[in-house]
């Protein structure tokens, strides 16, 4: 499979570009948000001078590192993804909001999201689940750190540079989903079993 | 002599950076049966592991909410005990380190250093053993949440009160998971009489290994039939489709009240991370 190559802020056009099933290195600023920072983002609404960066055209990674301290710099130990579907009920006003062009995290997520990168131009970027070690190497510095006193380190925005960090587009702008996907072919075998 | 602390910090590490053979040889038994992206995910998850163990990284940053099954001698104080785990727990998340994951509910502080009210989780067992045998569960927040309890009879399912029911109730929960809490899962089954004993009787099942046998005949093939037909279902590795949804099932009955029949689903991620130290 041979890969796109991607660099951030990703214009409308590229995103538009990105199909189902296609292997992306990517490379660039990339900043996390679980959580605290999506049920923040979407109760608070901050303006985006009140953010670290900008997110206009931003990839935000759904994540929780293991952050170590090392003469008073910090470090990144341990990096994967954490379960996406958690924010499904801030994402759709998050990516309209504030123009975000990729999600990555792992298990997908829901059909609000699905229709939001449709219409504001976003694809959810997969990283392979758990591989955090693996990751990790792919992840060059952090470059600053947003809400870690408020909201701990594990759950901080944290702007990450990345380079070739490898993801597997799973939702694009074209209303495709290889999770509603295999959800629908694993019903058909779900009913079956169940006989319902 | 080296202090019982420093053996906890120890068993943190290995935990945290390495997965039981076992687990690993599935893996690895799975890649030769599947292809395309999920073959490429599982040789890169393989490489994952191979990383964390010779680099000292934790495995998933994700080092879940630390889960202690301890067997005590008769002699051995459970106060002292717990006191010890708790600063070995403090110790390792600093010095491995282990990501912070003890949130105040009410304050909503995150500790910092993984012990809060009931963090970590420690069951105590006298045993009549002179030895200690400290296990340890690192599970992560993704699986953790897949987790399901069943009351039988249950219409919706036709989940009746026997093992076809329990199988009914199985194939709902991993359904309803898909590929959320990073599959290929070993899934843990309880049934019984209460909330509380099934719910702690399915995730000690997690202890055990993935290609031990259950004792009891009827459990044994039943355990098989599920795995089964579980990967008939073809969420795969990581919800990508594919052959392996799970590595594994287990199951555990207790007795239950004739008015009662509770049945707990718990799952782990591929990254299952148990291990033991055995003390004395």
């Amino acid at each position: 499979m041979e890969p796109k190559r991607i660099k951030t802020p990703i214009d409308e056009e590229t995103v538009r570009g990105l199909t189902v099933g296609e292997f992306v290195l990517l490379s660039g600023r990339v900043v996390t948000g679980r959580d605290r920072v999506h049920k923040y983002l979407y109760k608070k609404r901050p303006e985006e001078v009140d953010l670290p960066v900008s997110l206009e055209g931003a990839v935000l990674y759904h994540c929780g590192p293991i952050i170590k301290r090392v003469n008073g710099d910090f470090e990144i130990v341990s990096a994967g993804p954490t379960t996406s579907i958690r924010m499904e009920m801030y994402e759709p006003w998050v990516i309209r909001n504030y123009g975000i062009r990729g999600i990555i995290g792992k298990g997908g997520m829901g059909r609000e999201t699905l229709d939001a990168m449709k219409d504001a131009g976003c694809v959810y970027m997969h990283a392979i689940s758990g591989a955090a070690a693996y990751l990790v190497k792919r992840i060059k510095r952090i470059t600053s750190v947003w809400k870690d006193d408020e909201f701990g380190e594990t759950e901080a925005m944290w702007v990450l540079e990345v380079e070739d960090f490898p993801v597997i587009i799973t939702m694009d702008t074209q209303g495709n989903s290889l999770h509603e996907q295999i959800l629908k072919r694993s019903e058909q075998r779900y009913r079956n079993i169940i006989n319902i | 002599m080296l202090r019982l602390e420093d053996g906890i910090v120890e068993l943190y590490r290995k935990v945290a950076t390495s997965l039981p053979a076992d687990v690993e040889d599935a893996l690895r038994r799975a890649i030769e049966l599947e292809d395309g992206i999920t073959r490429e995910s599982l040789s890169k998850i393989l490489e994952n592991i191979e990383i964390a163990k010779t680099e000292g990284r934790p495995v998933c940053q994700d080092t879940g909410t630390p889960t202690f099954y301890i067997k005590t001698p008769r002699e051995l104080s459970q106060r002292q005990l717990r006191e010890i785990v708790i600063k070995a727990t403090r110790r390792a998340t600093r010095e491995i380190p282990l990501r912070a994951n003890a949130v105040d509910c009410v304050t909503e502080k995150n500790s910092g250093d993984n012990t809060g009210p009931y963090f970590p989780i420690i069951y105590f067992e006298e045993t009549d053993e002179s030895r200690l045998t400290i296990e340890l569960m690192l599970k992560g927040g993704g699986c953790e949440n897949l987790g399901q309890t069943y009351k039988l009879p249950d219409a919706q399912l036709k989940a009746q009160r026997d093992l076809d029911g329990v199988r009914r109730c199985i194939v709902d929960a991993v359904f309803k998971a898909q590929g959320k809490g990073c599959p290929p899962y070993t899934i843990a089954v309880a049934v019984g009489a209460t909330k509380d004993q099934v719910t702690f009787l399915s995730k000690k099942q997690l202890l055990r290994r993935l290609d031990d046998q259950n004792p009891i005949p009827e459990l044994s093939r039943f355990e098989q039939e599920v795995k089964e037909e579980l990967n008939s279902l073809g969420i795969g590795p990581l919800g990508f489709g594919g052959k392996h949804t799970v590595l594994s099932v287990k199951i555990a009955c207790a007795a239950r009240h004739p008015a009662s029949y509770f049945v707990d689903v718990s799952f782990s991620c591929w990254a299952n991370r148990r291990g033991r130290l055995v003390w004395g």
